[in-house]
């Protein structure tokens, strides 16, 4: 009996609460055992992704209940991919977190990102669906927690307005569940997959009203428009390394909508058939361009980065709408890559927090202005989808692979003149943050420079150094993502293999029922 | 040397001067040359090859399931491209070390430029389309940089954003026409595309591949109406205008038209489109540029015209023309960068580029006036220097091309433009140069060093060669690439003299028209300065600004914070796409048949409503409303009692007692009435979308329960196996501690997490500017005089034990009977929180030894430890186990790991309950209200009456 499959989720569920009763009161003894517990999480990351190489489905059915009795975890190609990321990113962040010192400003950060990461994790190895309720919920209480560290009445505002928004979700996740048990009798994912197949034709209202509400709650998670209104003011006034985490949330959501729509809810079933592509598309439109408008109008740059979230979340549905195996391919490689260029950006956005606040007002130059101009300018690069960065690749691979639908050329129109406004967008924040702040004429009078000894007066932005610690994770990330273009060759053939096994649900229901191959 | 490292040299080699700056100028700006003149190096050594008509080739797979590969090839038009852009980009890097000033971070200059350089290169190396839009969109990201290189400068920032903007925007519509021409070709591969003329030129798509490609080319080479963004490109140091916006990334746009000359050229759109586009282009700048005071905005604008020079040449689509176009744009590299060098170093010497400032530099800059003054005439096209033989051909070539039916437009124009293309050149001599010597120029000018003249001297001296011994210097290769562009072998011999052709009469007759205007450009400038003429740059201004605007409003005022509106959106949507899926299904018919209606549920159903209509009806009122949120819970908890779940009734009962205590707990620091926020139109708007929600909700329960499950539902395993397999009769119980332990595993973690999140904030409250608030609070209404009452302190204690009885009852039972750990978790709570409640928080705070945090941890990992017991017998995760004891005189009983597992659940909640709890509670602490007695007043204390005194 391999146990490997639950170890990401046992893992940090043991070590927050040991955290928490233990060492609630050693900063550094916190610290060693998160990174720890995050670096055991990727190894183990690692050799999950190894186990599904081959194509190989595992299920691990908790407390030895079969399917579909009990819960069972599942790991295929596409958790095993999703789960490493979501440890990459996590590496990333604590590091930076503890490099910046974040995660003292406020109570348990580490306990609540050991709990924040299990949730996220279970939620990618469930094989149940009220599991992915209760991961929803683990997830949605953790990230509320990690949202407000750190306090302040702007932050714990938009706490509030976040969290109550998904809890309409969550509410509306059981009414999903509900109707969908109530009609099928079942909630294991393979289970529902075969007797969705099964339902008579006569009787498929309530189950598409179930179906529907489903993807709604996940639409929510995934920021679609709209119902992507939790996510501007929540993101923007977030501590912008916990926002660098939340980069793998808004994919838990594109994730669900991946994972049911096409094992349970597939292209071919007949009993919900046109519920799906026929407004997921255009809401994707709508979303990725809300997305690139809010970059060009935003005056703060917490928020910028949160709309280029919210926009590359937009051409990720853009590509999941599809239904194709070659746009979910393409949709998996850009979740990879908008992960970590929406992670890189939010700590590059707190780097320049930290020096001189976020509004996108000339100020006077913060110190290590060229490094951070340099991380900033490669993470618009990414994010806008210009050359040489990933973000690049993974736009002409949706582009591409939206070819064979028939609505190609609103897609192409879409895409293309959001990236224009993304472009200008970004390079007008780029411009007043790094280059602006060289031109003394345009400088409030207050905001000059002393006279006697040319150092620059800022009475409220005393720049406070941070510690080399904390750029460190940033040009990890940016590492990830030139890795992460110039293998794009390999890592399309692991997406690619992935979207085969997801648009060939057979292999997984019979392993998960263990029902006899075909 | 192999093309992949010809095109990975200047990236690699940019770290260098990044890095050597720290060693010193010098270093900086000899390790860019090295690494430039390596590359050169090595394209020198393929090019016999590539003269002798072979194409050099490196394959490597990048992408190949897109199509996007690291394919390079180097033909006569790339030797060609690649030479301009490693040899001026070696005589530009000299340059820059003497232009560049010691305070101008030269590292990073040079950083820039070799970025750009790698990106020029690979673009006239790809063999592959999409990977020259990576190259294409490199050009404008380092060109951005570059022009942004002095960020102190509002034009140079401003210069570099609309640069971006328009040949970005260009790049994009790129992507589209280069996607849509893989499409039809069915591969990216340039060696392919170009032998497939015929198929994209049939092609329905054909159209729009070839107008958003030539959007790109035009963006790119500064053609009109793109031309806008070249001028104010200038505010880059000198040598970037020199290099990018003369000498090689405008004219990428032109490599990418005469790249892609084979298969899209020789058609009526092609004409139209590129030789019009250039026409007006070529006519355009030249007039303007005669008219610009600032010497680099004059060579701007005339750049932006010779660039419509070539493009007209490209579109009219014949070989000749094309063999002239490649021509002209060898000639125009040389003398423009020599130009701009020269422009540079006036601008260095005299401290100013206005012309009016200038004149009569002959004297004090004799060198340098030599210099401008052979590159200035060749552009005019004056024999014997190379501009005039491209002229020339140009000219020759326009006498050929039949605009629209009428022959004499094309070459009327094309006069035109040289006409003008004359006049501005001889003004860059004459009014520059000649001339008396002036007395106040801002200093005084003289001859720069070496290091300065150098460069455009080795450019001049081309100039001069190519036009004396074309057949010698420019045959060679022009041949070769213009054979690369036509696709065939090409006859070339330029020479000086012709013969009496037309060409020549033209070219006379713009040489003499043009020293005429000049003679009358203080005439000519007033009718030009009267002439309506549209700013580009505020028009741009005004579409980014407006667009800017626009979007900040649009996406504020769409997230404007309301989580009112935020939620009516959501529940109108959410009904629409729920509607729509019911609506668009069947519906089957009713299968189970409805329950009598006795009075009991009817009560029920009546104080349900009942209570739910009274919380909207007193709302305001926070804590009647409240009250009657407990009186819902109330009968809910009932309802389920009633329908034989009670389990479940248990739970909602003990829920609902602890959360209506912590809200009372939150209430006392709100005002006890809600403040009236809405107006009558918005309150009756959210009236109906509550109404219709509630319906909608209600209908599906109704319909939900009006059927039966339409496949056999899996509870029945869960009968069935409740006892056999889970050791326990209660089915419920051993559903959550057993068949579906893992959900409750991940539900007591959000308790957990809910509670230290309650912690956190109360924490982050108090350290903060708040805590001063609480403390000088004053209560909404009078305390009462007796906070710990005698009667409550007595009954709670008495209940004390009672009530942890119970709870341990109810959690032993819990596998067979209704109860469990969470319910007992929930009534320690209570017994625990009836202390705090009658004895006050200091109070019962001082006798609790165990922190709650540790209780949470302790339950979460007795859960975790309990269900990794299965490990070790080689059982998955909460595999449970039992089985029965027989002790001597006491009933056999059970012992469950699953009753462990609860114990875990019983910890969880019993800690998150008083964490919560005691979180809130300490909102409420101020000095002195600490009584170290349990109760306000004791009749057996001798303090008992000064306390009430006291109060």
């Amino acid at each position: 009996m391999s146990h490997w499959i639950i170890a990401p989720i046992v893992l940090p569920a043991v070590v927050a609460p040991f955290i928490l009763m233990v060492i609630r009161y050693h900063r550094d003894l916190q610290r060693v055992f998160s990174v720890a517990s995050v670096v055991a999480l990727n190894l183990i990351a690692l050799v999950l992704l190894t186990q599904t190489m081959d194509g190989t489905i595992s299920v691990y059915e908790l407390g030895n209940w079969p399917a579909p009795f009990g819960i069972v975890l599942v790991l295929d190609r596409l958790s095993a991919m999703m789960v490493l990321l979501t440890t990459l990113l996590a590496l990333a962040v604590v590091l930076y977190a503890i490099g910046s010192g974040w995660d003292t400003r406020g109570r348990h950060f580490h306990a609540l990102f050991q709990f924040q990461l299990m949730g996220i994790l279970g939620a990618f190895l469930t094989g149940d669906a009220f599991n992915l309720f209760v991961f929803f919920e683990v997830l949605l209480i953790a990230s509320y927690g990690l949202m407000i560290h750190g306090g302040g009445a702007t932050r714990l505002r938009a706490g509030v307005q976040y969290v109550v928004y998904n809890l309409l979700g969550s509410t509306l996740f059981l009414f999903a569940l509900g109707t969908l048990y109530s009609v099928t009798g079942t909630l294991n994912m393979a289970d529902l997959a075969v007797r969705v197949a099964e339902l008579p034709a006569d009787d498929t209202a309530l189950l598409r009203v179930g179906a529907v509400l489903l993807l709604l709650v996940f639409a929510i998670k995934a920021a679609v428009l709209p119902l992507h209104f939790w996510l501007p003011a929540s993101y923007a006034n977030a501590p912008m390394p916990v926002a660098a985490l939340f980069a793998i949330m808004t994919k838990v959501g594109a994730y669900a909508i991946l994972r049911m729509y096409t094992l349970v809810f597939g292209p071919d079933v007949a009993v919900t058939e046109g519920l799906i592509g026929d407004w997921l598309l255009p809401a994707a439109l709508l979303t990725l361009a809300a997305g690139s408008i809010g970059i060009l109008g935003a005056r703060e740059l917490g928020r910028l980065v949160a709309f280029s979230a919210i926009a590359s979340m937009g051409t990720l549905l853009i590509a999941i709408s599809l239904f194709t195996p070659q746009a979910a391919a393409a949709a998996l490689y850009y979740t990879i890559h908008s992960t970590l260029t929406a992670a890189l950006l939010f700590l590059v956005a707190d780097l320049v927090l930290e020096r001189r606040g976020g509004r996108l007002t000339p100020t006077p130059p913060m110190p290590q202005s060229g490094l951070i101009a340099a991380l900033f300018f490669a993470g618009a690069i990414a994010m806008a989808g210009m050359p040489p960065l990933s973000g690049f690749v993974g736009k002409l691979l949706v582009m591409d692979a939206a070819r064979a639908n028939s609505q190609v050329w609103t897609i192409w129109a879409v895409i293309l003149t959001t990236s224009l406004i993304t472009i200008v967008g970004m390079a007008r924040a780029g411009s007043i943050l790094f280059w602006k702040s060289h031109d003394r004429s345009v400088l409030p009078p207050e905001a000059m420079t002393d006279e006697d000894d040319g150092t620059p007066v800022a009475p409220d932005l005393a720049p406070e150094p941070v510690p080399g610690l904390a750029f460190v994770p940033v040009f990890a990330l940016l590492v990830a993502l030139v890795v992460l273009t110039v293998l794009a060759g390999p890592v399309m053939r692991y997406t690619e293999a992935t979207a085969a096994q997801l648009f060939a649900p057979a292999d997984y229901i019979e392993t998960v029922l263990k029902r006899p191959g075909s | 040397m192999s093309l992949f490292l010809i095109a990975a040299l200047p990236f690699l080699g940019a770290v260098f001067p990044a890095l050597l700056i720290r060693a010193g100028r010098n270093a900086a700006a000899a390790s860019t040359g090295a690494v430039t003149l390596l590359a050169l190096i090595g394209l020198v050594l393929h090019a016999p090859a590539v003269l002798r008509g072979e194409t050099v080739s490196a394959r490597l797979d990048w992408l190949p399931d897109l199509g996007l590969n690291a394919n390079f090839h180097l033909d006569g038009l790339g030797l060609l491209f690649a030479g301009l852009i490693l040899g001026i980009g070696l005589l530009i890097i000299a340059y820059a070390r003497f232009y560049l000033s010691r305070e101008d971070p030269m590292g990073q200059f040079y950083s820039y430029l070799l970025l750009f350089q790698g990106a020029m290169v690979g673009i006239v190396l790809s063999d592959n389309i999409l990977l020259l839009l990576v190259f294409w969109e490199l050009t404008s990201l380092s060109s951005f940089l570059l022009i942004g290189y002095w960020k102190h400068l509002p034009e140079g920032r401003q210069g570099a954003r609309m640069a971006l903007a328009v040949t970005g925007s260009g790049g994009l519509a790129m992507i589209g026409g280069m996607l849509i021409l893989g499409h039809i070709v069915g591969s990216y591969d340039l060696s392919v595309i170009l032998q497939n003329k015929d198929l994209i030129q049939a092609s329905p798509l054909y159209a729009p591949a070839l107008i958003l490609i030539l959007i790109g080319a035009f963006t790119k080479s500064a053609q009109f109406p793109f031309h806008f963004w070249l001028p104010h490109a200038m505010a880059a140091p000198t040598p970037v205008s020199a290099y990018l916006h003369s000498a090689t990334m405008v004219k990428a746009g032109l490599f990418l038209m005469a790249r892609m000359w084979p298969v899209l050229s020789g058609t009526e759109l092609w004409f139209y489109l590129v030789a019009t586009t250039g026409l007006v282009t070529m006519v355009l700048g030249a007039v303007i540029a005669l008219f610009k005071d600032d010497l680099k905005a004059l060579l701007a604008f005339s750049t932006v015209s010779h660039l419509g020079l070539i493009t007209m040449l490209l579109g009219f689509g014949t070989k000749a023309a094309a063999v002239a176009a490649v021509f002209h744009i060898v000639n125009h590299a040389t003398f423009k960068a020599a130009l701009f060098m020269n422009a540079g170093i006036v601008d260095h010497a005299a401290h100013t580029r206005d012309i009016k400032q200038l004149g009569g530099l002959r004297h004090l800059m004799p060198l340098t006036f030599t210099l401008a003054g052979v590159a200035a005439l060749s552009m005019a096209g004056i024999p014997p220097f190379n501009g005039f033989l491209s002229k020339e051909m140009m000219l020759e070539e326009a006498t050929h091309a039949i605009w629209a039916g009428t022959p004499w437009l094309v070459p009327a124009l094309a006069v035109f433009g040289a006409l003008f293309s004359v006049a501005y050149s001889l003004r860059y001599i004459a009014h520059v140069f000649l001339g008396p010597r002036r007395h106040d120029y801002p200093t005084l000018p003289h001859d720069p060093g070496a290091g300065l003249w150098l460069p455009p001297a080795v450019l001049v001296v081309l100039v001069v060669l190519i036009g004396l011994f074309p057949n010698v210097i420019a045959t060679p290769i022009v041949t070769a690439a213009a054979n690369a562009v036509t696709g065939a072998d090409v006859y070339f011999h330029p020479a000086l003299w012709h013969g009496l052709t037309p060409a020549l009469y033209m070219s006379v007759a713009a040489v003499l028209g043009g020293a005429l205007l000049l003679g009358g450009h203080r005439a000519a400038l007033g009718i030009w300065n009267n002439l309506p003429r549209p700013e580009a740059k505020a028009i741009f201004d005004a579409i980014v600004g407006a667009a800017t605007g626009t979007s900040r409003r649009f996406s504020d005022r769409l997230h404007n914070g309301s989580l009112a509106r935020y939620s009516a959106i959501f529940l109108v949507f959410t009904l629409a796409i729920a509607y729509y899926a019911f609506a668009s299904g069947t519906l089957g018919p009713e299968t189970r048949a409805p329950l009598p209606v006795t009075a009991m549920p009817v009560l029920g159903w009546i104080c349900l409503v009942g209570s739910t209509l009274s919380v909207v009806a007193f709302h305001r009122n926070r804590l009647l409303a409240l009250v009657l949120i407990g009186v819902t819970g109330l009968i809910v908890s009932m309802t389920f009692n009633y329908l034989s779940a009670p389990d479940l009734a248990l739970t909602q009962i003990s829920v609902e007692v602890v959360t209506i205590i912590l809200l009372l707990l939150a209430l006392n620091f709100m005002p006890q009435q809600t403040p009236r926020e809405s107006s009558p139109g918005r309150r009756s708007r959210d009236v109906a979308i509550s109404v219709v929600a509630g319906l909608g909700v209600g209908g599906l329960i109704y319909a939900l329960m009006t059927r039966d499950f339409v496949l056999p539902s899996i509870s029945e395993y869960h009968l069935a196996n409740s006892y056999k397999g889970g050791g326990g009769n209660n089915v419920v119980n051993v559903i959550l501690v057993d068949f579906r332990g893992f959900d409750t595993f991940g539900e007591i973690i959000v308790l957990g997490i809910a509670a230290i999140i309650i912690f956190a904030i109360t924490e982050a409250v108090l350290g903060s500017r708040v805590r001063a608030r609480l403390l000088n609070r004053k209560p909404w209404s009078p305390l009462a005089g007796d906070s710990h009452p005698l009667m409550m302190v007595v009954a709670t204690r008495v209940m004390m034990p009672i009530a942890l009885m119970v709870a341990a009852y109810i959690f032993f039972r819990g596998h067979n009977m209704p109860g469990g750990g969470f319910i007992a978790g929930l009534i320690a709570a209570i017994a625990v929180v009836m202390q705090y409640m009658a004895s006050g928080f200091s109070w019962a705070t001082d006798r609790q030894r165990l922190p709650y945090h540790g209780i949470i941890g302790t339950g979460v990992l007795v859960a975790a430890v309990t269900g990794m017991g299965a490990w070790f017998n080689g059982l998955p995760f909460l595999t449970s186990a039992f089985g029965y004891v027989h002790p001597p005189y006491l009933e056999k009983f059970e012992l469950a790991t699953a009753a462990l597992f609860d114990l875990g659940v019983f910890l969880a909640v019993l800690g998150a309950v008083l964490l919560a709890l005691q979180s809130l509670a300490r909102y409420a602490w101020q000095p002195g209200i600490a009584s170290e007695h349990p109760m306000d007043i004791n009749p057996e204390r001798d303090d008992a009456t000064q306390t009430i005194e006291g109060h």
